[in-house]
């Protein structure tokens, strides 16, 4: 357990062939820290693979006098964010953590917290969801919660992981905002891989997140009613309205507080963020840790002389309407990359994005809408060069996109093998 | 009754119906909890009392939602403790957390995140007001029902001529089997027991879970004035026993010298008046009296007290 212990600040190890700085951390490891460092006075908890080794962790920490937070394991999720929220109410700082079904089974409580508010964090390590049952990720889960008024972050790396956090309870907790986040890693991807996390320190991250000050507690000295009902339409539309402008709010927020982060840690975040933008035709959108697979088939088709480029997306909500209209504006041809399915639909986040640059000047010529990688389907880099093949084409021949399902040949074959034991013919 | 602490926490004009046992139970409970309470409620008829921008509350109140309000006093409970021990409010803050809701709530679909917090052992309340069906949904089948009643989802018809054919959930021994500290029945009617229980929860620590016969003049059919009295008479027909038990033991408050027959409470509520026409189902009667009997000298042998119980007049088969 100790060799999980973050120390304070970053230290040189081998890393590779290059000397990188910081600490080896899973991304389990690097969320539990983020919460260490913020200081948080509750966590409410319960287990579910593979979110449980940020519990396990924070746990152990609380136990061994290295964290100063009330640790408690409830009985489900949703009993686990009733508590939370409650405990926001009443002036605490609260962190908790779940994935997949988990988050499904919150899903009523997260509208009632964000109602109520509460600028709560809760990190979602992504899994795909069930029927049927898998462990790896894709992002059905953390999108279920997409419409509930939690602000969402999403991160691709370990590092990210820990500074989204303090990003996150920043922004949360910001009198102009009130609102729950989610800050979402993706399982085993990140969750159960190390990578070199340098922490900030405990000083500059007091300057940069100082003790949360609760609008209107839970107090004898000062009784309040939250969570009252609303009967009528108009009071019930003003208090969402407010909710949709809080969240709107929260963007300019986030962009002020990552200058103020950058300069007391030097690492940069934006809400959106470019990878070979500058002269790309042809730009794919990602998010999470998949990302790192596009910026590697970017760079293929770069050495082929194509002119490709990425868009990652890290704030989800607010949706960075602004961010990325700005940076896809001219482009030939944009792939939206979906780790996830609406059946019926498609890709959850195809239409935010078309719906985006419908109204932008020099908007790109084609929208391709692209699923893959669900429950953590292995995906190759060639199967995203096959992504930025597709945009020269439907570029070329001024076809009108249809949707990509990406398996590979290698794959299907394999899963016919295993329907025909599972029919009982081989 | 002289005991009984003048100050009261709710305004006396709310939104709920006249003669509304559940509201009744909510005023007593908090009168001898004093001012300082947090309640955090379950989906119900109190939640409909807090209709932004009005309270009838000097306290403070959270409506969670309807299956976990127990694990909303456990936020709450645990903040309070957290912010104290570490300074950051001062202890004159701290308050009694009490949850309170309805039996849907409690015996229903709040019964995983009730389990939680006593398994938990939260220092918390719990106030049941149990009007035996889904109140403010206008009166659907819980597992509180008795058998007998009819309700909007069991309805007595010709082909089902009993309504709700399952038994009332033994609630006092789901809480207790849990190894609550303390659990307690209550009734309006019996105010100064009411408050005792009331009292010697406070001396408790952990999980104090209190169940209140909440009579519900919209849902039962009955005026409306006799509420408490309606109460009364299900504690004198042994419908309503009234007990609490302390670390497991189980002691009876309010023993009746002679049980009333059951007969006298059915017949004053709507919800049973099929019982009674077109002919009286003498047959149901006779198995609600036998439950009620045998429930009485189980108790009586254990805690070594007798109880008359009503004779039981020969049953003869219902007409087919």
């Amino acid at each position: 357990m100790h060799d999980r212990m973050p120390t304070e600040g970053g230290h040189t190890v081998e890393g590779g062939a290059r000397l990188v700085k910081g600490k080896l951390l899973t991304g389990n490891v690097a969320a539990a820290a983020g919460a260490m460092l913020a200081r948080v006075d509750y966590v409410p908890a319960y287990p579910i693979t593979p979110q449980t080794e940020i519990i396990e962790t924070i746990a152990d920490w609380v136990r061994e006098g290295k964290m100063d937070s009330r640790f408690v394991q409830v009985e489900s999720e949703h009993s686990m964010l009733t508590a939370a929220g409650a405990a926001s109410l009443a002036g605490a700082r609260v962190f908790t953590a779940t994935s997949s079904q988990g988050m499904l089974y919150t899903i009523e409580m997260l509208y009632n917290v964000s109602g109520w508010r509460a600028p709560m964090l809760l990190v979602n390590v992504s899994r795909g969801v069930a029927a049927p049952i898998v462990l790896e990720p894709d992002h059905n889960d953390v999108l279920a919660a997409r419409d509930s008024g939690f602000l969402q972050l999403h991160s691709e790396t370990c590092q990210e992981v820990t500074d989204l956090v303090l990003l996150a309870y920043r922004v949360a907790e910001d009198k102009r905002v009130m609102l729950p986040a989610i800050v979402n890693l993706d399982g085993f991807y990140l969750s159960f891989t190390r990578e070199p996390v340098i922490l900030p320190e405990q000083k500059k991250v007091d300057i940069f997140l100082p003790p949360y000050e609760p609008v209107t507690p839970m107090r004898a000295s000062k009784p309040v009613s939250r969570g009252s009902s609303v009967f009528e339409g108009f009071l019930y539309s003003y208090f969402r309205y407010n909710q949709h402008g809080a969240a709107l709010k929260a963007k300019e927020v986030f962009q002020a507080a990552a200058r103020e982060f950058e300069g007391l840690f030097g690492r940069s975040y934006g809400p959106v963020e470019g990878f070979m933008l500058e002269d790309a035709d042809y730009v794919i959108v990602m998010s999470n840790s998949f990302t790192a697979l596009g910026r590697q088939a970017v760079k293929r088709m770069r050495e082929r002389g194509v002119k490709a480029g990425l868009l990652k997306l890290i704030m989800l909500r607010p949706f960075p309407t602004e961010e990325i209209a700005a940076l896809l504006r001219g482009r030939k041809v944009v792939a939206v990359f979906d780790q996830n399915l609406a059946p019926g639909s498609g890709g959850i986040l195809y239409p935010e994005i078309a719906g985006t640059l419908y109204h932008v000047r020099g908007r790109p010529n084609a929208i391709l809408p692209v699923v893959g990688a669900l429950g953590g389907k292995q995906t190759t880099a060639k199967e995203l060069e096959a992504v930025f093949e597709e945009m020269m084409a439907i570029d070329r021949e001024g076809k009108i996109p249809s949707p990509m399902f990406l398996m590979r040949g290698e794959e299907l074959s394999r899963v016919k093998k295993m329907v025909s034991i599972a029919e009982g013919k081989s | 009754m002289k005991d009984m602490p003048t100050a009261d926490y709710i305004s006396p004009g709310n939104t709920l119906c006249a003669g509304c046992g559940g509201i009744l139970a909510v005023r007593i409970f908090h009168k001898v909890l004093g001012p300082n309470v947090a309640w955090v409620n379950a989906a119900g008829c109190m939640t409909v009392t807090m209709s932004y921008p009005l309270s009838p509350m000097k306290s403070n109140w959270l409506y969670t939602a309807f299956a976990s309000a127990p694990a909303g006093a456990q936020g709450v409970r645990d903040a309070l403790d957290v912010l104290i021990a570490k300074g950051k409010i001062p202890a004159t803050e701290d308050m009694k957390v009490v949850v309170v809701t309805g039996d849907g709530a409690a015996y229903d679909i709040g019964l995983q995140s009730t389990a939680g917090a006593i398994d938990r052992r939260l220092d918390f309340y719990y106030l049941c007001y149990d009007n035996e069906a889904y109140g403010n949904t206008g009166f659907q089948v819980s597992s509180s029902t008795p058998y007998g009643s009819s309700t909007k989802t069991t309805p007595a018809t010709a082909a089902y001529p009993i309504g709700n054919v399952s038994r009332k959930k033994d609630l006092f021994e789901v809480w207790r089997s849990m190894k609550a500290p303390y659990v307690a029945t209550l009734a309006n009617s019996h105010g100064v027991d009411f408050m005792r229980k009331v009292e010697k929860g406070a001396e408790i620590r952990g999980p104090k879970l209190y169940i209140a016969l909440a009579a519900c003049p919209t849902g039962w059919g009955f005026d409306p004035r006799e509420s408490v009295e309606l109460e009364k008479l299900a504690v004198a027909a042994g419908v309503w026993p009234l007990k609490e038990s302390v670390d497991g033991v189980i002691r009876h408050t309010v023993v009746p010298r002679a049980l009333t027959p059951v007969r006298e409470y059915l017949k004053t509520q709507d919800r049973f008046s099929h019982l009674f026409e077109p002919e009286e189902n003498s047959v149901a009667i006779a198995a609600i009296q036998e439950s009620i009997n045998g429930y009485w000298r189980e108790a009586g042998a254990r805690e070594g007290f007798q109880v008359k119980v009503p004779e039981q007049a020969a049953v003869k088969a219902p007409s087919s």
